[in-house]
């Protein structure tokens, strides 16, 4: 079944075309990436998903919840860790913001509680943020730029959790990455954007070997 | 010594309003980054509309309350003029709000002229160690304290309040989260209104209010709210009790002439020091 499907969208700033009639579905239990550099609009599209940014034209429709973690973690930096989660679920109503089932999923959070979101680093500050988005019972979590500006072994740990999360609840993620190597080897399935358009698309495993990819975003990307 | 208590007692009751008038601007400009410069005039107009009410007949608590409450309704007002229109800069709403202010007062000199008023508070003279004081001072005191214990509860401990921190901390990731921020922002400035009301009357029965004493609890309102970089309502308190004290004092021992300059250069000192530490007040708020 599939949960998110965008069709024709484009997106424009004040003139400036963002998104140039983009394609993409995501269907329930898979996880997909997007793959592009910087300013490729990558953001754009998870804000338009979100409700945050209106399309020019085409079509998107979620089936469900969608939460996001935003690009560069956007924690309330000065609430607590649990003020943060609790926040997650503010579209639920009062019940529906208990965070103890949170915890149990992510419980290097637990000895972070009652820490301000502002003073951790940034990759408890990720977990906050998945927690949080977590938090809005989503049946698509979006993950904007997950890896960026962490360290290897960190972004390693947030990839289990993700995992994680994905085999044993079946969660839908779309997962956003300037890292290709990461998103290929997580995902089942990925989308290259490049200047607002789709250029790329199909299988993780055969992207992986496709010669456009390899040479654009693989090359530096060995460690 | 009992001249001294006195002073200081009467200048916390004082102090209280300007404490009560600064927090409001610190609820609003958390929330909204919009620095409202009509919140004197919640005060003024929740004064005036209390001595209304008493003259109509209706009793004390509930006259003041009504008011409170209009005072409350009012700052929602000011805020869908200043803040309504989605992508308003904060200081372009800063200016809306200059504009309302000038406008309240044409509309405080029409429905109740331009002269001073007043009405009864608590009557009756305390004794404090001593001191004697209008038993009023002390009513101030004790309903500040427990307000201001009540917004701390409420910005600490409920979902809403965290809600409207949260509005302060990121508005982006609030947005993220599902956050209506205007209307957040609408709370604000009813929370604004209802604090701006409450220091008008609390302190109007010991000082007159006239359509234009917004002024003095503007600057000392601001004065007390930059001290904790317009973003610490705790500090507010702490510094409008010690304007008023300040105030008191040196009134009390014969230069009453200089008390608003106390404020203006509380203020300035403030903000230059923030502004050497920090940048400009307005970004020490992100
Ligand atoms: N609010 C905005 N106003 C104007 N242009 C924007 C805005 N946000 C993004 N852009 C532009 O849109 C393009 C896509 O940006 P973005 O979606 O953030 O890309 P990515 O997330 O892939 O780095 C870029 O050229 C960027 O400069
Ligand atoms: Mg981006």
């Amino acid at each position: 079944m599939t949960l998110v499907s965008v069709s024709s969208l484009t997106v424009r700033y004040s003139g400036a075309t963002a998104l140039d009639d983009v394609s993409l579905h995501l269907d329930r239990s898979e996880m997909v990436a997007l793959i592009g550099a910087n300013g490729a609009g990558k953001s754009t599209l998870v804000k338009v998903l979100s409700g945050l940014v209106a399309p020019a034209s085409g079509q998107v429709t979620v089936n469900g919840r969608l939460a996001q973690v935003p690009e560069g973690r956007e924690v309330f930096a000065d609430l607590s860790v649990d003020d943060n989660l609790r926040l997650g679920g503010w579209r639920n109503g009062r019940r529906g913001r208990d965070t103890t089932a949170i915890y149990e999923l992510l419980p290097a959070l637990v000895p972070l509680r009652r820490r301000a979101a502002g003073t951790l680093s940034g990759g408890q500050q990720q977990m906050v943020a998945i927690g949080r988005a977590l938090m809005g019972r989503p049946d698509v979590l979006v993950i904007d730029e997950l890896s960026l500006g962490l360290a290897p072994l960190v972004v390693e740990a947030l990839a289990g959790h993700l995992r994680d999360l994905h085999r044993d609840r079946g969660l839908t993620v779309l997962l956003i990455e300037q890292n290709a190597r990461l998103a290929l080897s997580l995902c089942s399935r990925a989308y290259v954007l490049e200047a607002g358009r789709i250029v790329l698309d199909g299988d993780a495993p055969v992207l992986a070997r496709d010669e456009r990819l390899t040479a654009a975003y693989l090359g530096g990307h060995y460690e | 010594m009992s001249d001294f208590l006195g002073y200081l007692l009467t200048g916390l009751g004082i102090g209280a309003g300007f404490a009560l008038v600064g927090s409001g601007l610190v609820a609003i400009y958390r929330v909204t980054g919009v620095v409202n410069f009509a919140q004197g005039a919640f005060a003024v107009l929740a004064a005036m509309l209390t001595s209304t009410l008493l003259t109509a007949g209706l009793p004390h608590v509930l006259s003041e309350l009504a008011a409170v409450a209009v005072a409350a309704v009012v700052g929602v007002l000011v805020g869908i003029v200043a803040i309504g229109k989605p992508g308003t800069d904060p200081g372009t709403s800063l200016i809306i709000t200059l504009g309302l202010g000038v406008f309240a007062y044409a509309v405080e000199i029409v429905l109740w002229g331009d002269q001073p008023r007043s009405f009864p508070g608590l009557p009756g003279v305390a004794t404090v160690g001593g001191a004697r004081i209008q038993a009023h001072y002390l009513l101030i005191l004790g309903v500040t304290v427990p307000v201001f214990l009540a917004l701390a509860a409420f910005f600490s401990r409920t979902d809403l309040g965290k809600a409207l921190s949260a509005c302060a901390s990121n508005r982006y990731a609030a947005r993220v989260v599902g956050i209506d921020v205007r209307r957040m922002g609408l709370l604000a400035f009813a929370l604004g209104g209802a604090l701006g009301g409450l220091a008008g009357v609390l302190t109007t029965p010991v000082q007159q209010v006239t359509f234009d004493s917004d002024v003095t609890l503007i600057v000392n309102g601001f004065a007390a709210a930059v001290l904790g970089g317009l973003t610490r309502p705790g500090v507010a308190l702490v510094g409008g009790l010690l304007l008023g004290v300040a105030q008191t004092l040196i009134a009390g021992y014969g230069w009453g002439a200089y008390q608003l300059e106390v404020a203006l250069l509380l203020m300035l000192t403030v903000m230059i020091v923030q502004a050497a530490r920090s940048g400009p007040v307005r970004e020490a708020a992100r």
